[in-house]
């Protein structure tokens, strides 16, 4: 556990010496900030229009959790897919090409523990991105009283996706020396993952049940709406396993052919 | 220290390293001496548990590479041949992070860290970002790397490629002070460095052991004869046919320097060899400008063993025929 936390710290922090931190924050900063403050400038006016129009017909207030954060994370599943790759893709493949592999590998760690660091140094930097938009959504509390529990939850199913495709990507950089090559991978990858479920719309058949269940993002619509589904949970978790398994079998077989 | 037993290498159909065995002792420093691609990474990257071997066992430590990698690699500070470096780190981060990959215990790391950055000299430049850094410093904090967790032994990959002759000459001097406390293998392409550093030398050529002693034995291998240079004026055709009646002459070469003939014999070990040289040059009337011994250097053993179409793989080189050139240093910085 020691070597993992040694190894994924170095990661975290080697993002901030480079510039992908603050890109990768940056961008995720102003598009989250742009769909956040548009939302909630729409459900202003409508909500305003609603109480005039309908004040007192009995009607329920309008619930901001479902018209501003759950659409605006949502929105942001997809911005994470562009920016995932930018994240995994230089993980091993940067290794690999400048040879510090070979300090990893010559080091008394076992091979699992480098992918789990690796993984994990990711993943803080993405929870790092989570935050930001935690934080812009702290700025409701300030102005009315969302529900925070369903809120919490679509983070949490946040951090599960991003698992996922950050194990996906991991791998994917395993493959190859080159830092593009293990980007395009990881992006067309994980786009593909993402259509899935699109052919699922006109037909019924076994194939598109499977398409469905395989798709990266029906599985965060209950995350979204604050429901913890166990199959969606199941989804991400196995996925992330599968992720790190076949890294690790990537970086074995590193030994026998290098 | 080190055993190496029937080690064999496959990339695929090519082979990389056949059959190797060898020992190295407690404290030793022992040279790997090839040419480039003859399996000296392959070796060392084996012994560092980087690589398994397809054949054959190798323990370090009296641990098995395959079955205790983890024990292996707590014994061995390692410097590939391209140092492995992050450029987006500061020097003392990055032996940090080495440092707690190694295992070291927390409350000795930042004595470790001092300490190596002492033996290496890398003090002055310890916060500048390793991409800065010059490729001597470099190949310095690679070192410091190898030697953090005072590991029983070290292997080094060509340290002294690429680097300017005083930086050579630093970094040489620097493995020759952490002898004694460390088991050494280094490998390299240059002859002069196995000469003055290691205390014993193997020669790899085509993933093949062709010797394994004292550079001292192996040059005396060779001094069953001695080579001498002689600087005539002469017919040329004529020359060479006197100079190799002279009785105990195995071979001479000449070639036109400056008018005159440098001619190149070797001889056997006779102390009487260059009187009867002079003697018949002189006698028949020809000018003797020169007459120096030439000594026979690694480099000529080197390139008897490691020839392609003559491999006594023994070492008998002591009666090899027209292996007169003089060898060139092969004092090439390519990598493999």
């Amino acid at each position: 556990m020691k070597n993992v936390l040694t190894i994924a710290m170095r990661e975290f922090k080697v993002y901030f010496s480079s510039p992908i931190a603050y890109i990768v924050l940056a961008m995720f900063a102003a598009i989250f900030g742009y769909f956040f403050s548009t939302g909630l400038a729409y459900f202003a006016q409508f909500s305003a229009q609603a109480a005039m129009q309908g004040g007192g017909m009995g009607m329920p207030p309008l619930n901001i959790n479902q018209f501003v954060v759950a659409p605006s994370l949502g929105n942001m599943t997809i911005v994470l897919l562009f920016l995932t790759p930018m994240i995994t893709m230089r993980l091993f493949a940067e290794e690999k090409r400048s040879g510090t592999i070979e300090l990893l590998l010559t080091s008394p760690v076992k091979d699992y523990e480098i992918i789990a660091g690796k993984w994990l140094g990711a993943m803080l930097l993405f929870c790092a991105m989570l935050l930001v938009a935690a934080a812009n959504l702290s700025i409701l509390f300030f102005y009315t009283t969302p529900d925070w529990r369903p809120m919490l939850v679509a983070l949490l199913g946040l951090v599960l996706m991003g698992g996922a495709m950050i194990a996906a990507g991991a791998f994917l950089s395993t493959l190859t020396k080159n830092q593009i090559v293990a980007g395009a991978l990881t992006f067309g990858f994980l786009l593909l993952l993402w259509v899935l479920n699109w052919a699922t719309s006109f037909s019924n058949s076994t194939l598109s049940e499977i398409c469905e269940f395989l798709a990266l993002s029906p599985h965060f619509e209950q995350f979204s709406k604050g429901v913890i589904e166990l199959k969606d949970v199941a989804y991400y978790v196995s996925a992330i396993a599968l992720g790190l398994f076949l890294s690790k079998r990537s970086l074995e077989s590193l030994r026998w052919r290098a | 220290m080190i055993k190496v037993e029937g080690v064999t290498k496959r990339y695929g159909p090519a082979t990389a390293v056949k059959n190797v065995s060898f020992n190295v002792e407690r404290g030793e420093i022992v040279g790997f001496l090839g040419p480039n691609g003859a399996g000296k990474t392959t070796t060392m990257r084996i012994l560092t548990g980087f690589l398994p071997p397809t054949e054959g066992t190798a323990a370090v430590g009296g641990y098995d590479v395959q079955k205790d990698p983890i024990e292996v690699k707590k014994r061995i500070g390692y410097l590939p041949e391209t140092p492995p470096l992050y450029p987006e780190m500061e020097v003392v981060d990055y032996l940090r992070f080495v440092a707690r990959l190694k295992g070291i215990e927390a409350g000795v790391i930042e004595r470790r860290i001092d300490s190596a950055i002492e033996r290496t000299a890398v003090g002055g430049v310890k916060d500048k970002l390793i991409g800065k850094l010059s490729k001597g410093y470099r190949q310095r904090v690679g070192l410091a790397q190898a030697l953090i967790h005072g590991p029983d032994v070290l292997v080094l990959d060509e340290p002294t490629s690429g680097l300017d002759p005083k930086q050579i000459i630093e970094v040489r001097e620097l493995i020759r002070s952490l002898a004694g406390e460390h088991t050494i293998i280094l490998s390299t392409h240059i002859l002069s460095e196995v000469s003055s550093t290691c205390g014993r030398v193997i020669i790899i050529n085509e993933g093949r052991i062709e010797a394994n002693d004292t550079p001292q034995n192996l040059t005396a291998q060779l001094q069953g004869a001695q080579a001498l240079q002689l600087e005539i004026d002469g017919p040329e055709d004529e020359v060479l046919r006197r100079l190799r009646d002279v009785p105990g002459v195995n071979a001479v070469s000449c070639e036109n320097g400056g008018g005159r003939l440098i001619c190149r014999v070797e001889a056997e070990k006779d102390a009487d060899i260059p009187r009867r040289l002079a003697e018949t040059v002189v006698n028949l009337g020809w000018g003797l400008y020169a007459m120096q011994s030439l000594g026979l250097s690694l480099e000529d053993i080197f390139l008897k063993l490691t020839a392609h179409d003559e491999a006594p793989a023994g070492g008998e080189a002591a009666a090899e025929p027209e292996t007169a050139e003089p060898a060139a240093a092969p004092a090439g910085e390519e990598s493999e």
